[in-house]
């Protein structure tokens, strides 16, 4: 009976929201403590090593210990915004998640939520939600630095929003696709678009870099001005949301990047560059894109511990006058370039 | 008393510190914001304020020597050099070659952990935390150093008045060599990651200009008065201790803004290193203390076997120096810039006032001067490249 096709659907449709729920959960905690990690290694320190083997057991500690902390809801705060908050930065990154394909297929399971063929404009609106999270959480703190990181991260996020929009033109152009299971497709059989794309590469990245609040562009919580910022006035698992919202933004923005530019699960040879048949190939093509995050996930953690932090209006500067062009002559000359090959 | 200043129109009042992670201890500056735009402010000063002047004016001389580490407590061994220099001029000791040189190698050593960690703490505040930590993993060799000298690794107190507490122990000197021979590649990565990096110059240059009459005016001295072009150092405008026997370069800035700040320093750091290396070759052999048994401790020996130096000793920890009366000022060339000492003394062994200049306090008068038109970011800029101590500032 359970092989019935409707039922397995189901059957999968809920492994699936497992495996990605597990993902999230599992990797962002180690994602923290590998942050923790390398930016030790990269300060010649020793960072985390003490809570089990290597300071693996850290994340579960300090998880322990946000849900332990009082939950303080201050007087002058504004109380259904501001529990609400939390929430909307979280949420919009396990939406993501959803159309991202993290596998080819094992056995008869495709390994995409959900196949949507406006794949990626679904992802690009659902993820500028989580600035509503940080704006309404530094509005609804009532205080004036929580209010200043929120305001930074409003004017932020619209900026980079636009770029990071623009950039991907010439990917949709290319691939005629918007469903991001097409676009992997293509880039089995012709190569990983980051060789063709540069510099949509580059702006897409950096503008991620911004989306995610992360340094150099981590102004709405810059420790050193605003102190934290936003997060000011939270505490225990609301603090403890934020803090996962921002590994979680951080690792759909991995995953995204790994699935536009850098071939999602594929390899360019065989047997995984196209989609699998057997079990241990499509296995293997889910530890691929894992892989590939991990190595997006690296480069988040390096960049971070390496550069200062850019000025509230030199980013602004930075996204309008330069990227913001720079992606509009991208679509043109790629443009031009696919005319030309067209007709020659 | 409650003192809160009004914001006029639509401008917002914020409080910087005393609490806040970028104000270096505990200043506190109360800004009015239009949007991010710094329009006016009011340092708020005296958190930390210990009544040292008051304090020294009730024990001895000799007595009050470790409370001069508490002043600019990022480069101790500094302070008491002053303090020494000072009251020896009003007692009218010289202490001998092999004191001088010495005392110049602990100057220079906390010289160059202070601007490290100044240098440090300046790239934090502007995001760079990596470099903080590098300077301070070269910071760390210095103290391990210092705690050769005297035990302790930052209120090290080592100096007396008139001497040293002991002469250098025999590791000390190997000690110098090795970790002078580390330091190029120390300062090198700071150099490196942010000397030519586009975020660090955006971030710094063109910020707070200080001009040369507007920094003369405001009586800033050290490596601040220095990025602004001002050719004023006083181990050579004033030459004391060991200083005119070295060779060293008093780097100047061009422009007088936050850049101009963080490049004098990383300079003077290796010209720093460049005088103790001097130092180290030519340390003289000798006593290490004024043989006079009215200023200097007498050897414990003597203490326990001859009459005479057995009186000294009962003098000068029951009384003190007997100094003589009168009005002195002696200031040095600290790490943060000009440390002076006003010391009035009617005789006896306590002085009736002794007066601090504070480099710190001074510097910190250009904050309003400098940040005004500057946006919320430039401030945390600003106080890392003003580089100021509270603990002096507030005494």
């Amino acid at each position: 009976m359970w092989t019935d096709p409707a039922i397995l659907e189901w059957i999968f449709i809920l492994v699936k929201i497992i495996v990605i729920f597990g993902l999230v959960l599992s990797i962002v905690p180690y994602t923290v403590l590998a942050e923790r990690r390398i930016c030790a290694w990269i300060q010649d320190r020793v960072g985390p090593n003490r809570v089990g083997f290597q300071g693996l057991l850290q994340p579960i500690a300090d998880a322990l210990k946000l849900m332990l902390k009082e939950d303080m809801l201050s007087n002058h705060v504004h109380k259904v915004v501001f529990t609400l908050a939390p929430a909307l930065v979280f949420m919009p990154s396990l939406m993501v998640l959803a159309v991202i394909p993290w596998g080819s297929a094992i056995g008869p399971m495709t390994c995409v939520l959900s196949d949507m063929n406006a794949g990626m404009l679904f992802a690009l609106a659902v993820a500028s939600f989580s600035v509503y999270g940080i704006a309404l959480a530094g509005w609804a703190s009532n205080s004036k630095y929580p209010f200043l990181g929120g305001m930074r991260s409003a004017a932020q996020m619209i900026s980079y929003e636009v770029c990071l929009g623009l950039s991907l033109v010439p990917l949709f152009m290319q691939t005629g696709s918007l469903n991001l299971s097409a676009i992997v497709e293509y880039q089995t059989q012709h190569g990983w678009l980051m060789l063709y794309h540069p510099v949509a590469c580059f702006i897409f990245i950096t503008s991620l870099f911004a989306e995610c609040n992360r340094t150099p562009f981590d102004l709405p919580e810059a420790e050193q001005e605003l102190v934290s910022g936003y997060n000011i006035e939270y505490s225990s698992l609301k603090f403890g949301l934020f803090f996962l919202g921002e590994y979680a933004n951080m690792l759909v923005a991995s995953a995204l990047v790994t699935t536009l530019f850098l071939g999602g699960w594929s390899l360019p040879f065989a047997p995984f560059n196209a989609p699998a048949t057997v079990i241990w190939v499509g296995l293997a093509h889910v530890g691929i894109f894992v892989a590939k995050v991990c190595a997006m996930l690296f480069l988040f953690i390096w960049v971070r511990w390496t550069v200062p932090r850019f000025r509230y209006d030199q980013l602004m500067a930075l996204g309008w006058k330069v990227f913001f062009p720079l992606a509009l002559v991208n679509i043109v000359v790629v443009a031009v370039i696919m005319a030309c090959r067209a007709n020659l | 008393m409650a003192w809160s200043p009004q914001a006029e129109g639509d401008r917002m009042i914020i409080n910087l510190g005393p609490q806040h992670p970028s104000t270096h201890g505990v200043l506190r500056v109360i800004l009015e914001l239009d949007g991010e735009e710094i329009t006016r402010l009011w340092p708020d000063i005296g958190y930390l304020h210990r009544g040292d002047e008051k304090i020294a004016e009730n024990m001895t001389y000799q007595q009050f020597l470790p409370y001069t580490d508490r002043l600019d407590y990022l480069a101790p061994l500094a302070n008491n050099v002053a303090y020494a220099y000072a009251v020896e001029k009003l007692l009218g000791v010289e202490v001998p070659p092999r004191c001088h040189v010495i005392r110049v190698i602990c100057c220079e050593l906390s010289r160059i952990a202070s601007h490290l960690l100044g240098l440090g703490c300046y790239a934090m505040d502007v995001g760079a935390m990596t470099v903080f930590l590098y300077c301070m993993r070269e910071r760390e060799k210095i103290m391990d150093l210092f705690e050769t000298l005297s035990g302790a690794r930052f209120t090290s107190s080592y100096i007396r008045i008139g001497g040293l507490a002991n002469d250098l122990p025999p590791e000390f000197v190997p000690g110098v060599r090795a970790f002078l021979a580390e330091l190029p590649a120390g300062v090198a990565e700071i150099d490196g990651l942010l000397t030519r990096n586009r975020i660090f110059v955006d971030r710094t240059r063109d910020i707070a200009v200080l001009s040369r009459e507007q920094a003369i005016n405001l009586g800033m001295t050290g490596p601040n008065l220095r990025a602004s072009g001002v050719d004023w150092d006083l181990r050579r405008a004033h030459p004391y201790s060991a200083y005119p026997d070295f060779e060293f370069e008093v780097p100047l800035g061009s422009v007088g803004d936050c850049y101009d700040r963080f490049l004098v320093r990383l300079e003077e750091v290796r010209q720093s290193r460049s005088i103790v290396l001097q130092a180290l070759d030519r340390l003289p052999a000798g006593p290490w203390y004024v043989d006079d048994g009215k200023v200097f401790l007498p050897p414990k020996t003597d203490v326990l076997t001859r009459m005479e130096p057995l009186i000294h000793q009962f003098m000068l920890i029951t009384e003190g120096i007997n100094a003589p009366p009168g009005e002195i000022y002696f200031s040095a060339e600290n790490p943060k810039g000009e440390l002076g000492f006003m010391i009035i003394s009617r005789g006896g062994g306590v002085p009736h006032r002794l007066k601090i200049r504070a480099p710190s306090f001074v510097n910190l008068q250009a904050l309003s001067v400098m940040a005004v038109g500057h946006l919320l970011s430039d401030m945390t800029a600003i106080l890392g490249s003003l580089d100021f101590v509270m603990g002096e500032c507030d005494r």
